[in-house]
């Protein structure tokens, strides 16, 4: 049973993790469709509602990307259906050119766009901040201070939807999305909900009329939009997720929103400001209510906004106190333009502390100084590093190290454009530092495309493009095509392991199965590829033999697009997950440790975190603990030290 | 309702390990327990990325006075409890006081620094030292060991849970476990949690420095 539709927590207190509020907020205000493309820290939010479509009579799916993930959603919607798509931040990048056109229609059924960001790139290779496209693009952008309210403004985000008739955007972050709290849970309705797409009104009737964008519609359609901003404006004046906290008037006022709130509640309570700082928490950041904030920009002579990402809180807060500045009188701001705040990096209730204690001019609590400046000089350097680096097991290590080797042994310096996955790796030492391009998804097929055509200016240097199966689809395709239809000279090499790994293994077009767990026709990389009328090889990258005639055969065969296939699942996946293929063992009279001419290779540098190097012995021995049976070190190994035996299923 | 007395409030409680230890579903057992029996409880986490072979670190807030920033302030940690001993020390600089508690598992993970011979791992008795200089109290586990006979090294986690139970600073007890673990596993595997529960709980009966 599901935590998010057991019925026995009817109005109790649940322990949720945001992501899962969120859904069940959606399942309180009646969704009927979701569409999502997976995303730390988004992914849990289909995943748990994938669970309960056929319980809950939902349709829900992974989609190719974002940008058709946010179409399969507004198609719900002008069918009359409640509609919620999920991504993460830079999804709203890939959904962008679809995002403006559906702003400017404007929706029909409630229809909900979550954008979970990262602040911080805790797991991501950038801190983007999708807030300025709800100005940008003009529709309401609301972020939840609490995992309760995570639940309870996804659900009103829905009927806040069809006030305005127009999409909203609920943003969270990770640390509201991977957060969890007690969470007072309410009816889940059972509706049926019938679709159907009406059309035969007249051109501009919303509700009725096609539904299109065309040249000369705009202004019509964006007074339509910027009417239903004004009835957002005057919901937000009276939001009860817009919540004041503090003396009436106050020495400093906090404004802030999201997971921030946590913090500057907390900062507030250890320096004990209760009585002398205000904390204005808004739920609703666009557009600003402007008599709200009016009311307390007047109870107070200086504002400290606390906001993560861009200062976009900050820069329309001054921009609305222009307009404001004769009743509420002067006021100074705090916040990133003077650097009260770090402009770059996640917040967290230290980070508020040091604000106020600096604008307060407060005595610095030294209790603790003694205790800290030990502890320090005593673990100085001496807690290992623990850097990212790929499982025990893991194809891509075996991957890296076959192409790697190959472009050495090739000594033309040529190198590997990179994409966005858990092999983003390939940048690092577990990778072999083989990757040296790494941008946006499908952006390494792109690049390699238009490195490929730069030999007649003197380039000389072999070009990989690497990408994984479900960033295949997402946006590798369009580089590919490109790369083939300009006969760019390069390998494409697709890391095929067999599903989505890096945020969970979601299903994507290449996997037989959907996101409520049914079957699905598989769309076949291989089969694809041969079809746009190129060389296609595959090959499984744990067994290095075969794997390097082919990947040499491929370098040598320059001119156009070669693919390569390194087809083995993840390490972690379902197939492979507690399943040890092989014992491994180190014949310890084999290992010559450091008298051996290999110089460490196994634990120096192929380094699979299922090796340790025995300082004492000097020589190489397994982890048991640790080793999942790859058996590939065993191939690395060129004194043979390394054994596998067929290991003996449990 | 529970009536029973935090001994801080709120109580910061951090589990730590490598990815893939299970310290998030250790987390959401000891918030499932706590907020069964009536705590306030707020897990700050981070999952994703750093699965992949890096420190992970849940932080728990419970309070009897509503919810609380998912991330700890500095210094201010009331128990860290380790599936690796180079975490404890970790977390112990950042979040470590005087008054802090530490339970740990004492099996190291090698991160690839030290696999690759960059970086040396402190020897078990210089971790203990440590540990025990900077805290007020700590005990020192082999979990991975009784968890890998139970079946599987992952019971590490739940063998933590039981010790931290055992140790009385928190009110958990092995009924409210059972509770939990029913409403999230299947029966078959029931038995081998409780019995990792127990194991962990006789530990710190062995051990308690």
């Amino acid at each position: 049973m599901s935590i998010i539709t057991d019925k026995t927590n009817k109005n109790q207190r649940v322990l949720m993790m945001g992501n899962e509020a969120i859904a069940r907020g959606a399942l309180e205000a009646g969704v009927k469709v979701v569409a999502a493309y997976p995303g730390t820290p988004s992914s849990e939010i289909p995943k748990v509602l994938g669970d309960v479509a056929d319980e809950m009579g939902l349709y829900v799916e992974w989609s190719t990307n974002e940008k058709v993930s946010l179409e399969v959603a507004a198609a719900g919607s002008y069918a009359g259906l409640r509609a919620l798509c999920t991504m993460k931040q830079v999804g709203v990048n890939v959904a962008s050119d679809f995002l403006l056109h559906l702003a400017e229609y404007g929706s029909r059924a409630g229809l909900v766009l979550v954008t979970c960001e990262d602040p911080g790139s805790l797991s991501s290779t950038n801190e983007g901040d999708s807030r300025p496209y709800s100005k940008m693009m003009e529709f309401p952008l609301i972020e939840p201070g609490d995992i309760q309210e995570a639940k309870e403004m996804t659900q009103w985000a829905f009927d806040l939807s069809e006030t305005i008739h127009n999409v909203v955007m609920l943003r969270s972050v990770t640390r509201m999305s991977h957060a969890s709290g007690n969470v007072i849970v309410g009816d889940l309705p059972q509706t049926q909900a019938r679709a159907d797409f009406q059309y035969h009104g007249g051109f501009f009737d919303q509700m009725t009329g096609p539904v299109m964008t065309l040249p000369g519609t705009a202004p019509t359609q964006r007074l339509r939009q910027h009417a239903g901003l004004e009835k957002a404006i005057a919901c937000f004046e009276k939001s009860p997720f817009n919540t004041y906290t503090g003396p009436d008037r106050s020495e400093i006022t906090i404004i802030t929103s999201s997971a921030a709130t946590f913090y500057c509640r907390e900062a507030i309570a250890i320096l004990g400001l209760e009585e002398r700082v205000g904390l204005l928490k808004l739920g609703t950041t666009w557009p600003l209510p402007p008599r709200l904030m009016e009311k307390y920009l007047a109870a107070t002579d200086r504002v400290l906004i606390i906001e993560e990402g861009t200062p976009f809180l900050e820069d329309n807060l001054k921009a609305l106190f222009v307009d404001l500045s004769e009743t509420v009188g002067p006021t100074r701001f705090h916040g990133r333009a003077d650097k009260t705040i770090p402009s770059v990096d996640e917040l967290n209730p230290d980070i508020v502390m040091t604000a106020l204690s600096t604008l307060l001019d407060l005595p610095t609590d030294d209790s603790m100084a003694d205790y800290r400046q030990r502890i320090s000089a005593a673990l100085e350097g001496s807690v290992p590093d623990r850097a990212m680096t790929f499982c025990p097991g893991c194809p891509h290590r075996a991957s890296f190290w076959l192409l790697h080797e190959a472009l050495k042994l090739d000594n033309r310096r040529g190198f590997i454009c990179g994409d966005i996955g858990c092999y983003t790796l390939g940048v690092a030492d577990c990778g072999f530092r083989a990757v040296k391009t790494v941008a946006a998804m499908g952006s390494g097929v792109g690049m390699a495309s238009g490195f490929g055509k730069l030999q007649r200016f003197g380039l000389e240097q072999p070009i990989i493009a690497v990408c994984g199966d479900s960033t295949f689809f997402h946006a590798a395709m369009p580089g590919l095509v490109n790369a083939i239809h300009n006969q760019a000279d390069m390998i494409m090499v697709i890391l095929d392991n067999a599903g989505t790994a890096m945020t969970g293994f979601q299903p994507h077009p290449g996997i037989p199965v959907g996101a409520d767990g049914k079957p699905l026709p598989a769309l076949d990389i291989p089969t694809i590829c041969q079809a746009m009328g190129v060389r296609v090889e595959i090959v499984d990258p744990f067994q290095f033999a075969a794997a390097r005639k082919t990947i040499g055969d491929l370098l040598d065969d320059a001119g156009g697009v070669r693919m390569l296939v390194l087809r083995q699942a993840c390490a972690l996946s379902p197939a492979r997950k507690g399943k040890k293929e092989w014992t491994v063992s180190v014949d310890p009279d084999k290992c010559l440790g450091d008298a051996c001419g290999c110089n460490r290779l196994c634990t120096r540098i192929f380094k699979c975190p299922g090796l340790i190097w025995d300082p004492e012995k000097r020589q190489t021995r397994i982890d048991e603990f640790v080793c999942v049976g790859c058996g590939v070190c065993a191939q690395v190994c060129p004194q043979n030290a390394i054994t596998v035996e067929k290991a003996v299923k449990a | 309702m529970n009536t029973t007395a935090l001994k801080h409030d709120p109580y910061n409680l951090i589990i730590t390990g490598v990815g893939g230890q299970g310290n998030v579903l250790a987390s959401r057992m000891v918030g499932d327990m706590l907020s069964r029996l009536g705590f306030d409880i707020t897990i700050g986490e981070t999952f994703g990325a750093s699965q992949r072979g890096g420190s992970v670190m849940s932080h728990l807030r419970i309070s009897r006075q509503g919810s609380y920033s998912p991330q700890i302030p500095l210094g201010r940690a009331h128990m860290i409890v380790s599936l690796e001993p180079s975490e404890a020390l970790r977390m112990l600089r950042a979040y470590g006081n005087p008054e802090v508690q530490v339970i740990t598992n004492m099996r190291p993970v090698r991160s690839s620094s030290v696999i690759s011979g960059e970086q040396p791992y402190p020897a078990p008795e210089t971790i203990v030292g440590w540990i025990n200089d900077f805290s007020e109290k700590a005990w020192f586990l082999d979990t991975t060991e009784t968890a890998t006979r139970l079946g599987n090294p992952i019971f590490g986690n739940v063998m933590l849970v039981g010790a931290l139970a055992r140790t009385g600073q928190l009110p958990l007890d092995r009924d409210i476990f059972e509770a939990v673990v029913r409403s999230r596993m299947p029966e078959a595997k029931v038995r081998v949690n409780l019995e990792a529960f127990d194991a962990g709980g006789e530990m710190i009966g062995e051990k308690s420095t």
